[in-house]
């Protein structure tokens, strides 16, 4: 489907967490590492939404309530102190975070708050132990120049990252704490990005930005990108988590489709003369209809103790839940969503997919009889499960179904890895910041500002300059480094090793070498900074030769769990030293003498080829060369 | 002048503009423009010049104020009209009265203004944890309204006078909302304050506030309300979390307790005795675990016996002990010193003649350890021998705190006669010495 974006009015703003890497968490002295293995403590708690005065809870924080789950905590004793396990009170703000966070807005053309208050944002989904997120408004008001357009840049937060989620079982959620705390800069844009492609652009520059500070974290998972959506006549629409930025444009897209299909059902049912009071709210016990039924999933229902199969008819909706809204996702699903979310159920069945799943025609038949709908007219919901889970879940459906007569309800999506939303929970309202009073106020000094300096970012112009002067890059080449997430990596490998390696071989490990291999079917989205770190010191040390580069690559991309010292000799990528190429070279001479005598002018051809087929990778061709044209003038010269 | 916490210059505008807290300002200097609601000034931050204000987005900033400031008024803070919940209670639970010393067991937040106030009534603590309406009938009021660091010997007679009177009025147990830090006083003080109690009386408090989502203060009250409820046991007891988790609470007899830590959950500790009693408030189960002193009986008359002597100190042993610290003392008038003496029992040689004055003046010196586990022993050492020679009285394994709350309760409602106040510092009245202590009864670290 090829949509026009101006013409559909799509308005996109941005949210980018980065987490910063600081010596130590934002509000305690524990290390900014996740762990792997640790000696864990572990414990239970519970979360329960504090009142507003007026009466007023949260609807996001309510939903989660309601769920009562319990959350269970693993704390790394190296990665996480009674901070974390809200035992004891916040230290005060930590000031090198603070100082990163200064030089961002700085780059970013922020007006800087003058005194930073700290606030507590209402989070009870378990993800930190506090039941809130410590989040402070560092700068306001700057923008950001993307392909010549200035983009708005409405906030920068600086806030602690939640808690990483192990996993769920029936009762409880497990988080690990150890990411519980990194500081994180919460960069948002304001809705001035108008196309799928010019929101990835711009998610790139700002994630670039931050990472020029020299003082970002790297790898899966350090930068989230949330996104706000919306398209005329439509509703704003929050999408969490975004981890790829090569899905943003994907992810809107998307959104903007579903927006459009959501419309267009409102449409219909108005055409169709339908009225959201013509949805009842009666729940029906069905079971009886699905005796003897071979459906699995409903056998297994209806097995089970206050267990049955319930339903609720959407008079006049026939055809409507078919109706695909994302790729792969139908209006059904969304509603199967709100099943999911508020019921607590594994999901729904719904009459435009049925028969189906085990579900036969006959049952169907005598589904529509038993309710009295008309097969040619309505659309059935049904729900197998707990008596009081389905009855949750159906309410939810109904409220859901309901909205459809308005367009698109403002929700909040949690972003999946095809591109598609799902439906997370409500958008939150207003009633959930309030003052972190355990931390003192920081006033802005100009001793503060003057400190934020050695972070500030480069401008792109400098930069480009920088490479191509400095560091003799081709403009081509200075480009590409340029527009590539590493390009801090590419800095500070040329000022690591510096006169060992040229930075061109750096630049084009960073960019070329890595566009080939994943031509050549290499997932390189595995490869860390680290990989590419430790490739680029083996060179520099001499132990391999810039042609093994792309092979320990591939590797690390296939085992990334390895190093490049390992990859390198698994595949027999150490360089030889001199003496053994003299050795083989000789050898290749004894063994292809007679040829050599025959024809001495193709000597050299003859001798360079077979020792490079022995030795590509391993050392330097210009060096192979060298020893073979002396070799071989010695031979001919006796 | 001070305005909405706000002192100096800033205050003096925003009294001049007659702004109030929630109402929307609009702050211009050089063309840079802030808008916002106004919010209150810590006290403490009082003197800097700033002017807090929350943004739209919920975010709070501070605005420096120079004077060139240009302010207005955009809005005014609209009328809230709170509607209080509706709630219907059982009288056929056990009855329970919860009596509030002070601090928050239920906070509200006022989003706009970033206030968190205290709610106490029994409708919007029943709206916050609605458990609570399945295990009693509860009553519940403010008698006293302090810090619990603020709390005197003279805040005790009050307190037992109150939970007498519900005693008498035939509720199933009483629950006494209270800080944590000077709990344990406060219970042990209620222990020796009525006697033969026939139902229970737990303090309860919370190490995290009530306006968070993790506060521990809602499992504390429904453990502390079954307790109080169901609890066989007619004691003066702590319960708090027994660990730092949502699990289980426990009862610690109030004389045996003591805050052993500053911000954990599970801070009090039973120390030299076990805890009377584990609970599980979500599966409403009581496993006592410890012999019981007093049992629950409603046949029981109690006995309300609440003058405590407000001229009692605690001292402690350090090397370099100054012995005039003692003589002062006595030369003030107070009426009972509590010794916290290193190891076994002892203070330094020099302060001997000190004491032995004090006593001889009719002044008690109780001797503990700060140790805090194990028992005094004054006769192993000869430090120790002429301490006892100098008429000190042997605390046993009582903790200094429950020494210094029995000595005051002595002093004020029995006898200032030395003979018989060291036979009733030594007598075990309400479970305050264990005459056995197992050797289970002390903290390891797992190996």
């Amino acid at each position: 489907m090829k949509l026009d974006y101006e013409e559909l009015g799509l308005k996109v703003g941005l949210e980018i967490h980065v987490q910063l890497d600081t010596r130590h968490k934002l509000f305690c002295n524990c290390p900014t590492t996740l762990v792997k293995e640790d000696e864990e403590d572990v414990f239970i708690r519970e979360l329960r939404p504090a009142r507003s005065e007026l009466g007023e809870v949260d609807p996001a924080a309510i939903l989660e309530w309601r769920k009562r789950k319990k959350y269970e905590y693993y704390a790394p004793r190296s990665a996480s102190c009674l901070v974390e396990a809200d035992e004891e009170p916040p230290h005060e703000l930590n000031r090198e975070a603070l100082t990163i966070a200064l030089a961002i807005a700085k780059a970013l053309n922020m007006d800087i708050v003058e005194e930073i208050h700290v606030m507590r944002k209402i989070v009870i989904d378990g993800s930190n132990t506090t039941g809130f997120q410590r989040t402070a408004i560092i700068a306001l008001n700057g923008y950001l120049t993307v392909g010549g357009k200035r983009i708005g840049i409405q906030t920068l937060c600086l806030e602690e990252d939640a808690a990483r989620k192990l996993g769920e079982d029936r009762d409880k959620i497990k988080y690990r704490l150890d990411r519980l705390g990194i500081p994180l800069v919460e960069i948002a844009t304001a809705p001035d990005i108008h196309t799928p492609e010019e929101a990835g652009k711009v998610a790139f520059r700002i994630g670039q930005l931050v990472r020029l500070t020299g003082r970002a974290k790297r790898g899966l998972g350090t930068i989230r990108q949330d996104l706000n959506v919306s398209i005329r006549g439509g509703a704003k629409t929050e999408i969490k988590g975004v981890q790829h930025l090569y899905l943003i444009p994907l992810v809107v897209e998307y959104e903007v489709m579903r927006q459009k299909k959501l419309l267009e059902i409102r449409d219909e049912l108005l055409r169709r003369g339908l009225k959201p009071e013509d949805v009842s709210g009666e729940i029906y016990d069905v079971s009886e209809v699905f005796k003897g039924t071979k459906s699995k999933i409903i056998r297994r229902a209806l097995s089970r103790r206050d267990h049955g199969v319930y339903a609720i008819v959407l008079k006049g909706f026939k055809g409507i839940l078919g109706v695909e809204v994302q790729p792969g996702r139908r209006f059904g699903s969304e509603l199967a969503d709100y099943a999911r979310v508020w019921g607590g159920v594994g999901g729904l069945f719904h009459t435009d997919e049925l028969p189906g799943y085990g579900i036969s025609g006959e049952e169907v038949g005598k589904l529509y009889e038993y309710l009295g709908a008309d097969p040619g007219r309505d659309a059935i919901v049904l729900v197998a499960d707990h008596r009081d889970k389905a009855y949750e879940a159906l309410k939810a459906v109904i409220g859901r179904v309901r909205e459809a007569f308005k367009g698109v309800p403002e929700e909040t999506r949690a972003s999946q890895i095809d591109g598609t939303t799902r439906y997370m929970r409500p958008r939150p309202g207003s009633a959930r910041m309030y003052p972190e009073t355990d931390i003192p106020p920081v006033e802005v000094t100009g001793e503060l500002l003057r400190e934020a300096e050695k972070y500030v970012p480069e401008p792109p112009d400098v930069l480009m300059n920088r490479f191509i002067e400095e560091y003799g890059l081709s403009r081509s080449l200075a480009e590409a480094v340029l527009n590539d997430i590493r390009v801090d990596l590419f800095e500070r490998l040329v000022e690591t090793y510096r006169g060992r390696v040229q930075p061109s071989i750096i630049a084009s490990t960073i960019t070329n070498t890595l566009k080939m291999i994943r031509g050549e079917g290499a997932p390189i989205e595995n490869i860390r900074d680290e990989h590419i770190e430790e490739t680029i010191k083996l060179l520099a040390e001499g132990l391999i030769a810039k042609e093994a580069i792309p092979e320990i690559l591939k590797y690390l991309a296939e085992n990334p769990d390895s190093g490049a010292r390992e990859a390198a000799e698994k595949l027999g990528l150490t360089t030889i030293s001199l003496e053994e190429l003299d050795r083989i070279i000789e050898e290749v001479i004894r063994e292809n003498m007679d040829a050599i005598k025959r024809k001495p002018n193709k000597a050299f051809k003859i001798v360079m080829g077979r020792v490079m087929g022995k030795v590509r990778g391993r050392i330097d061709g210009r060096t192979v060369a060298e020893r073979v044209k002396d070799k071989i003038n010695n031979l001919l010269k006796t | 002048m001070e305005y909405l916490g706000y002192r100096g210059l800033v205050a003096e505008r925003l009294s001049r503009l007659g702004v109030g807290v929630g109402d929307r300002l609009r702050i211009i200097r050089d063309g840079r423009v802030f808008e916002g609601v106004l919010m209150p000034r810590e006290a403490l931050y009082g003197d800097k010049p700033y002017i807090v204000i929350k943004l739209d987005n919920g975010y709070n900033i501070g605005v420096r104020y120079t004077g060139r400031e240009e302010i207005v008024v955009v809005g005014r803070r609209g009328e809230k009209r709170v509607k209080p919940p509706e709630i219907a209670q059982n009288p056929k639970l056990p009855h329970v009265t919860l009596l509030s010393t002070g601090g928050t067991i239920v906070s509200k937040i006022d989003y706009e203004t970033g206030a968190v106030k205290p709610a106490l009534s029994v409708p919007e603590l029943i709206e916050w944890i609605p458990e609570i309406a399945d295990i009693v009938y509860l009553d519940a009021r403010e008698i006293i309204s302090v810090f619990s660091e603020d709390i005197t010997p003279k805040h005790w007679e009050l307190i037992s006078r109150e939970i007498y009177r519900e005693m008498k009025n035939g509720v199933n147990g009483v629950v006494v909302a209270h800080g944590t830090d000077m709990m344990a006083y406060s219970a042990a003080a209620i222990a020796f304050a009525i006697r033969n109690k026939p139902v229970p009386i737990v303090f309860v408090g919370s190490q995290r506030s009530s306006d968070r989502p993790s506060t521990d203060s809602a499992f504390n009250l429904k453990a502390a309300l079954l307790t109080a409820a169901q609890a066989p046991f007619a004691e003066s007891v702590i319960v708090m979390h027994g660990e730092t988790g949502d699990t289980y609470a426990l009862a610690h007899r109030g004389v045996k307790a003591r805050k052993m830590h500053t911000s954990r959950r599970d801070a009090f500790q039973s120390i030299n005795d076990k805890p009377l009693a584990i609970i599980y408030p979500d599966r409403r189960e009581i496993n006592v675990i410890n012999k019981i002193i007093e049992h629950r009986s409603k046949d029981k008359e109690p006995i309300l016996e609440n003058r405590f002597d407000d001229r009692v100190a605690i001292v402690k042993a350090y090397p370099g002990f100054q012995p005039e610290i003692i003589d002062l003392l006595v030369d003030k008038g107070f009426h009972g010193i509590v010794l916290e003496g290193s190891g076994l029992g002892h203070v330094t040689n020099r302060a001997i003649d000190s004491i032995k004055r004090a006593v001889e003046e009719g002044v008690p010196v109780v001797m503990t350890s700060q140790c805090l586990f194990g028992r005094t022993d004054l006769y192993v050492y000869s430090t120790g021998r002429r301490l006892l020679a100098a008429g000190v009285i042997p605390g046993s394994d009582m903790l200094p705190e429950t020494a210094y709350v029995k000595l005051s309760w002595i002093l004020g409602s029995k006898t200032r006669d030395l003979r018989e106040v060291a036979k009733l510092m030594t007598t075990n009245i309400v479970g305050e010495i264990n005459p056995r202590i197992t050797v289970s009864l002390y903290p390891r670290w797992p190996l």
